[in-house]
């Protein structure tokens, strides 16, 4: 026997029951202090201060009465809710062929239909809305131009700012949410159960609506959720094209307490039915996607053979496109367009060709420049504070470490139910105020930006954990290694990939986010979203339109490392969202 | 003295009992095996062993320390044991030789002496001109041969082997059964195999604790445990076998169609249902009646089959109701439905509780 080990009289005993104090207990402690200044205590403090009388602190119902007091403010709630109908309706209607296409049939081009579903996806709202608002404003917008050249007609039918071009727009860039949750549930039925259908007398429309739609539907239902929440708790696009159009929705009207002066009591107020609709239907959510009978997540797949349409293919195809062209196609033609003119309304003429554009806010503004530095460093060190934190949860859990661990996972995916506009004012309840005083600071935006991404890093980093083998570690144990030497030497090399994947999953959209952002910035601190949206005030499309591609065209790089280190569909996978 | 001794050790779940009172004593370099169905508390048992549960009760001691009880555990990386894993938990981020060589390392030996050392156990395992390939790699057999080499170079004081063959296929788990005997016989490491297969632990062991909803069935040699199986479980878990029931009558014990002497089988005494176990083997058949002092009688063949090995008839004894089944040589060809003659030795006949 070698006499390198230590001798068995040395080894150190180690108490079962942690009775005592034990240093997994200040692991824990350390961890719970972390999540309730970034979860629990922005909550706490948006329901506190809803009670509060401004200065004074005295506790009252008057913020109810002025939030709830006037038909206008009654209205945008109502609108919201229309607003989240309308949209996921819509979105629905995008996604589900598309879904069902690309996932189930032999129609062509289906590798490019999910890359341009990935192009929407990536899009942020506010920069498809102003778009939009190029290609259809009144009488400007260019299908309007184009309708009235072809026709001949006075003017065109066209009319972004009104409640349908508003749920159109939030519906062409939140339908990606229905495709994904489609797709992989019909990837998940085998065309073995089609198959049983068939043999028994079943043709191939009774197949679709008795065996395959069931099996799809509590995931097209789910997506469908999603998409309606994402519609009510929309900041950018209702900003840009409602108030125009002269209505409001609660995101606006949540914008418009927060004005000169900051009423944050009357606007705690006015949060909560956003935040008790959110709740409510995220649980109705995950009790249909949970329910039983929910496609056969046992057992093998089985193989799946696409469904042969024949002609019916290019049709279907011709729909993807259409889809397309709406979301990704048109909008990015005249945002470049417009990018690249000296005034986006003379058309394509050479003599508009210029490049100015982008010198203004490259070199010559005094702050787009900044906004966009900014947008990154905040993202950068959100997603870094994000994914570590949420790894050292998932693995404490996973491991079962410390007693109660469940609660830590439970305040990680807390933050999916706070719509970022509520978070953000629970943000300002919380920190603004002394001893604080965070307001306007950098760190308020990092740390908002670190709570409202952290479920995505929680499901990620659980989920890398759980497809580790615990044997893989307890071969390190065994063999004489400690806890730290497995988590060294074996768990994170084994996790570098997914880490990555995790930390592109919200430094992507966090670079994107407006809808808190436009709650905490300082004149010192504005991110390239917040930016957009003055430049938007303005009018200022042809530079707005350059900052908006500069900030896709930064986003590329980073698409790319994500499909090398986990494959092309790295974003459009479930556990992204 | 022994090297590793289990006494009374039990792990509970609230009121669920995993495994109780469990004692058994290892003689330095012995190769005892855990079998059992699933879910018998046999990977319980090892995971206590290896120090990654604490027993409920009870303790564990090696070499006459005591390194698991209640109310204290050594952890697995100051045990010096070693295990092989269901899943091999090869590391799929390091080479077979970074593999093989990571408990050396842990040790700090010296650089040269880990490289010596991993070759040579690499040499035994016939992997050595894998060695810098990855996991993903290899074959599911050339994995469990990294994992053996990975368990053995560090010379472990125990082995512990948590049904490793259970991922391969059939004919390389065949295989491997002899590899990890030979293994054990060049290097004499105590070792403590779990499996649900019965053949893998009579190939490799030298004693088998049979296992049953966490309580110790039995503890014997292979041959012996097949022999004389002391319960109805041990006798129907370990090789087919009849079960047949017979009562004491005066000096006869009577069973269903024949008797025999209660003289000549073991344990006929007292009142009341005595439950024999016959193995289908110590069965012969003849068209004639055999001359011996066995035990004979006639019956009627009611089916067979074939199964290139051997023959496997169901025979039942002339005024009996249930047959037995009887397994003879494949040139022993008899129609159903004809008369043939029984002949058992009565110690072939095993009284079970």
């Amino acid at each position: 026997m070698s006499a390198t080990a230590p001798a068995i009289d040395t080894m150190p005993v180690r108490p079962v029951r942690a009775s005592r104090f034990d240093s997994t207990w200040l692991l824990w402690i350390a961890i719970i202090a972390v999540l309730l200044f970034l979860v629990v205590s922005p909550f706490v403090y948006l329901v506190i201060t809803s009670f509060q009388t401004e200065g004074t602190g005295e506790f009252t119902f008057s913020n109810y009465a002025t939030a709830y007091g006037r038909a206008r403010y009654i209205d945008a709630l109502f609108n919201s809710l229309k607003l989240g109908a309308a949209s996921a309706a819509l979105a629905g209607v995008f996604a589900v062929p598309l879904a069902w296409a690309v996932a189930r049939t032999n129609m062509p081009g289906r590798g490019l239909t999910r890359m341009l579903v990935l192009a929407t996806f990536i899009t942020p709202p506010y920069t498809g809305a102003v778009a939009w608002i190029l290609l259809a404003g009144p009488n400007a917008g260019w299908l309007n131009r184009f309708f009235m050249m072809v026709t001949g007609a006075e003017a065109g039918p066209f009319n972004i700012y009104s409640f349908t071009g508003l749920a159109v727009v939030i519906a062409l860039y939140s339908f990606p949410y229905i495709f994904i949750f489609t797709t992989a549930a019909l990837e998940l039925v085998s065309s073995e159960m089609e198959d049983a259908a068939n043999i028994l007398g079943a043709g191939p429309w009774r197949t679709m609506r008795k065996v395959t739609l069931p099996l799809a539907l509590p995931a097209i239902l789910g997506g469908l959720i999603i998409c309606f929440l994402e519609a009510i708790a929309l900041f950018g696009s209702p900003a840009m094209i409602a108030i125009p159009a002269r209505f409001n929705v609660v995101t606006t009207q949540l914008f418009q307490f927060f004005g000169n002066p900051v009423r944050v009591e009357v606007a705690a107020a006015y949060a909560m039915p956003l935040l008790g609709v959110t709740v409510l239907l995220v649980l109705v959510q995950r009790l249909i996607v949970r329910r039983k009978g929910f496609v056969a997540l046992t057992g093998k797949g089985g193989e799946r053979r696409p469904i042969l349409l024949g002609h019916w293919r290019w049709v279907v195809f011709g729909y993807a496109m259409f889809v397309s062209a709406l979301a990704v196609f048109l909008p990015y033609i005249f945002l470049i367009h417009s990018a690249f003119a000296k005034a986006w309304g003379r058309g394509f003429l050479l003599d508009n060709i210029t490049i100015a554009n982008f010198r203004f806010i490259l070199f010559e503004h005094a702050t787009a420049a900044q906004s966009v530095i900014n947008s990154f460093v905040y993202a950068g060190i959100s997603a870094t504070i994000a994914v570590f934190l949420t790894l050292g949860v998932a693995y404490i859990v996973a491991r079962k470490l410390i007693p109660f661990g469940g609660v830590l996972g439970f305040l990680c995916v807390a933050p999916f139910v706070i719509p970022g506009v509520v978070l953000a004012i629970g943000f300002y309840a919380a920190y603004a105020p002394p001893p604080l005083a965070l307001y306007g600071t950098a760190l308020i935006l990092i740390l908002a930006f670190t709570t409202r991404f952290l479920p995505v890093g929680y499901v990620n980093a659980s989920a890398a954990i759980n497809s580790l083998n615990p044997e893989m570690e307890e071969a390190v144990r065994v063999l004489g290694g400690s806890r730290l030497t497995a988590l060294r030497r074996v768990v994170a090399p084994l996790l570098k990939r997914n880490l990555l994947g995790a930390w592109l999953l919200i430094f992507i959209p966090a670079t994107r986010e407006l809808s808190a952002a436009i709650f905490l910035y300082g004149p010192n601190t504005k991110v390239a979203s917040v930016m957009i949206f003055d430049m938007s005030e303005e009018g200022n499309f042809e530079r707005l339109a350059a900052l908006a591609l500069v900030l896709q065209v930064l986003t590329l790089p980073l698409l790319w490392l994500g499909q090398k280190a986990l494959g092309r569909d790295f974003m459009l996978r479930r556990t992204a969202t | 003295m022994s090297k590793l001794v289990l006494k009374n050790v039990a792990k509970r779940y609230g009121a669920f009992e995993a495994v109780a009172n469990f004692s058994l004593e290892l003689a330095k370099g012995e190769f005892v095996s855990l079998l059992g169905p699933s879910g018998c508390g046999k990977t319980t048992t090892l995971r206590m062993i290896a120090g990654f549960m604490p027993p409920t009760d009870g303790s564990i001691e090696m070499d006459g320390k005591q390194i698991s009880s209640a109310s204290g555990v050594v952890p697995p990386e100051h045990r010096r044991m070693s295990m092989i894993f269901q899943s091999y938990a090869i590391w799929p981020n390091m080479t077979v030789g970074e593999n093989v060589g990571f408990g050396l390392q842990v040790r700090k030996l010296p650089r040269a002496e880990i490289d010596r050392r991993v070759d040579k156990i690499l040499d035994v395992v016939q992997m050595r001109n894998l060695k810098g390939r990855y996991p993903a790699e290899l074959s599911g057999g050339q994995q469990q041969r990294v994992a053996l080499a990975r368990a053995i170079v560090v010379e472990p004081e125990v082995l512990l082997l948590d049904e490793p063959l259970s991922n391969l296929d059939a004919n390389l788990r065949e295989e491997m059964r002899f590899e990890i005997r030979r293994l054990h016989d060049e290097f004499k490491i105590t070792t403590v195999y779990v499996t649900h297969d019965q053949s893998e632990a009579m190939v490799t062991s030298d004693r088998i604790v049979v296992m049953n909803k966490g309580k110790i069935e039995q503890i014997d040699a292979p041959h012996v445990l097949y022999g004389r199986p002391k319960s109805r479980f041990v006798a129907g878990f370990i090789g087919r076998t009849n079960f047949i029931e017979g009562t004491l009558q005066g000096n006869e014990v009577r069973f269903d169609g024949f008797s025999a002497s209660a003289a000549a089988v073991e344990g006929a005494t007292g009142g009341g249902k005595l439950l024999y176990s016959l193995r289908p083997q110590a069965v012969a058949l003849s068209a004639q009646k055999p001359g011996g002092a066995g035990l004979s009688f006639e019956a009627e063949i009611v089916d067979r089959s074939y199964l290139g090995e051997y023959w496997d008839y169901q025979v039942r004894p002339l005024g009996g109701s249930k047959p037995l089944r009887v397994s003879t040589a494949p040139t022993a060809v008899f129609e159903v439905g004809s008369r043939v003659w029984l002949e058992i030795a009565p110690s072939a006949m095993v009284r079970v509780e």
